[in-house]
């Protein structure tokens, strides 16, 4: 395994920028994760990394070679397609083999590397079935050893888990992350779902726009987003817009006054994270923020229930409430006190979009 | 069967809500369905049914119904020169145009189905022309060309056999290009960038990935390049020199001059040979699913 380093990587088709200065660096057995929303970049920039896309402008490092003018067979990089992307006319173990075949690995070598992979995926009973005998799972489970059979140097994952059905999806996702920290493989997988992403990198890359937004772990991009669209992406928020009238007072676009933990005087949006405020029927002693309200709509979520609580004439926050055994849940039309610390609120400035 | 199907296969009126659900009942549909798929095979097997049946006649003047049956018109064909050599030219054409046709077919139709270039669509368009425009047609300016081009270049061109094949490439070249244009448009992009991923250059790619995975469409295309060939008469006629007879024309001049079940039993022997080809093809690639 090698580090990847993506330097200052463009590509533009014709006028429309795909990414744009796009850097990332990837350490020897790292697991990084780009997410973002359809057409943010992020697909592009792996098909760059794999040399499917060649960029405008920037360079690919991956361990010590330049590869950016590498074809993708000379790149040493192991892919594993949204779609699988098996050899249909070719067996399991021939799928594996097709690898180490192309690199001149002689026939004896060979045998044991794909029984050696196969045992990796627990698809050794498997090796003489058609792909097309497989399940989504087992076929997902052929394509990543047949990525790793011939020890690349990076491992690029394109939305793997995002054609298999959710339960299976959270076990691949553990199986995929036990397997990358049990080999040090360095990886990077493009998804747009959070959870995904959460679950399994140990570092993140948010993207939109063709560019990157934050990197960083998963605490960095929750509890300190750089910006807005971080705030809404990773993990849920309710946006106030208005200003920081002095300091670390906040006036809303609705009038209300909020205590905050910004400096910095001028036009901001707040955001608020639902499971960071509290919901009561009385008001909170000694709270920073206090916001008398009324339920507007309910959800219930299980595990947890959303409150909707207009604060304001113009503003509504979520709330999400932990459903324990036994505790009242208020109803649409039920009067409440909406209450957080200053310091749960976060203050991007400049104006709302 | 329900007495309301009855009454409205009859015509009779019963009340009118019955008759409208019936009239939007799925099985009306399905019934309608298998009706004309009915009549179309009828309609399609009905003379390939009396031909092998005329095979078979003893008179020699074909009439109904038959004074008995007998296997001398079969017997009678390898003693016939002309349908003989007439076969032998018809079969060698047919696999030279097809392997010709393929050679040309398959990279033409990789370009279509890969490339955007401007004037993509009248290329295709124009690929396929050979089967649009009557043999006639075909045959009468291949003529006129070959005459021309014999008199500019001083080189036998007009009813050689070079010439045939040429003809011959032309009109298996649009069953190769939409065939497999065809499979391409089914084909995985991915699995081809997964190879490359993998380690292998573009030719290797092709010649392990691509080109298995097109194989059906590959098989369909010669099956139906070779059969069109195989069975071409109008162009044929204007191209076939001296001494030099496709099967469909030396049974047309058989025609001429007799009519006695021997036509019938030849072809008869072209129906089995087109359809075991069919058969066989079909075993390895399921032909429905490219046509």
């Amino acid at each position: 395994m090698a580090r990847l380093e993506i330097d200052r990587i463009s590509k533009r088709y014709g006028e429309v920028h795909a990414i744009r200065e796009v850097t990332l660096d990837v350490a020897d057995g790292e697991f990084v994760v780009l997410l973002g929303p359809s057409g943010c970049g992020k697909t592009t920039t792996l098909r760059v990394v794999a040399g499917f896309a060649e960029p405008t402008a920037g360079v690919v490092r991956l361990g010590a070679r330049d590869v950016t003018q590498l074809p993708p067979w000379k790149r040493n990089a192991g892919l594993v397609f949204q779609s699988y992307a098996l050899f249909p006319h070719l067996t399991v173990a021939q799928n594996v083999a097709f690898g180490l075949e192309m690199r001149k690995v002689d026939a004896l070598e060979r045998a044991r590397r794909v029984v050696d992979a196969l045992r990796l995926v627990r698809l050794e009973h498997l090796a003489e079935r058609l792909p097309r005998q497989l399940s989504g799972g087992q076929q997902q489970r052929v394509a990543l050893a047949r990525a790793l059979v011939f020890r690349p140097d990076v491992l690029l994952l394109d939305e793997p888990l995002s054609n298999l059905d959710a339960k299976l999806r959270q076990e691949v996702r553990v199986e995929i992350r036990e397997l990358q920290k049990k080999l040090g493989l360095t990886t990077m997988m493009v998804t747009h779902d959070q959870e995904e992403a959460l679950t399994m990198a140990d570092r993140l890359v948010v993207m939109n726009d063709g560019a990157v937004r934050q990197v960083g772990t998963q605490q960095d991009l929750y509890e300190r987003p750089t910006d807005r669209f971080v705030a809404g992406f990773v993990g849920r928020s309710t946006f106030i817009e208005g200003e920081v009238e002095q300091p670390r007072r906040f006036r809303s676009a609705g009038g209300l006054i909020l205590a905050c933990n910004s400096q910095a005087i001028g036009p901001a949006t707040l955001a608020l994270r639902p499971e960071r405020l509290l919901l009561d029927t009385t008001a909170h002693a000694g709270m920073d923020n206090n916001l008398p309200g009324v339920v507007e709509f309910v959800s219930y979520l299980g595990a947890a229930v959303d409150m909707h609580v207009r604060i304001s004439p113009k503003e509504r926050v979520v709330v999400q409430i932990p459903n324990r055994a036994g505790s009242h849940l208020p109803s649409v039309g039920a009067q409440v006190y909406v209450a957080w610390p200053a310091a749960n609120a976060i203050v991007f400035p400049g104006a709302g979009n | 069967m329900p007495a309301n199907v009855a009454a409205a296969c009859t015509g009779e009126r019963r009340d009118g809500p019955q008759v409208a659900r019936l009239l939007n009942s799925r099985w009306l549909g399905y019934l309608a369905l298998k009706g004309a798929a009915t009549v179309t095979l009828v309609y399609i097997l009905t003379p390939l049914v009396f031909v092998t049946w005329l095979a078979f006649f003893r008179q020699e003047i074909p009439s109904f119904p038959p004074e008995g049956y007998s296997l001398r018109w079969f017997q009678a064909i390898p003693g016939n020169d002309r349908f003989v050599s007439g076969f032998l030219l018809s079969l060698q054409l047919a696999v030279i145009a097809t392997s010709i046709g393929l050679c040309l077919g398959l990279p033409a139709a990789l370009c279509l189905a890969r490339f955007r270039f401007r004037g993509r669509e009248a290329l295709a368009s124009l690929l396929l022309l050979p089967i649009v425009v009557p043999g006639i047609v075909l045959g009468i300016a291949l003529y006129v060309f070959h005459v021309e081009a014999e008199i500019a270049t001083g080189l036998p061109i007009l009813g050689s056999l070079g010439g045939l094949i040429v003809g011959h490439v032309l009109i298996v070249i649009p069953w190769t290009v939409r065939l497999v244009t065809a499979s391409l448009a089914g084909l995985d992009r991915s699995i081809e960038e997964a190879a490359q991923s993998l380690g292998a250059d573009r030719f290797t790619t092709f010649r392990r990935v691509t080109l298995p995975a097109i194989r059906p469409g590959v098989v369909a295309a010669s099956l139906f390049g070779f059969v069109s060939s195989f069975g071409n008469l109008e162009m044929s006629l204007f191209l076939v020199g001296p001494g030099r007879t496709t099967l469909p024309i030396a049974i047309i001049q058989y025609l001429e001059w007799k009519i006695d079940p021997t036509i019938a039993a030849v072809s008869v022997l072209q129906i089995l040979l087109i359809g075991a080809a069919m058969l066989i093809t079909d075993r390895f690639v399921r032909i429905s699913r490219v046509v």
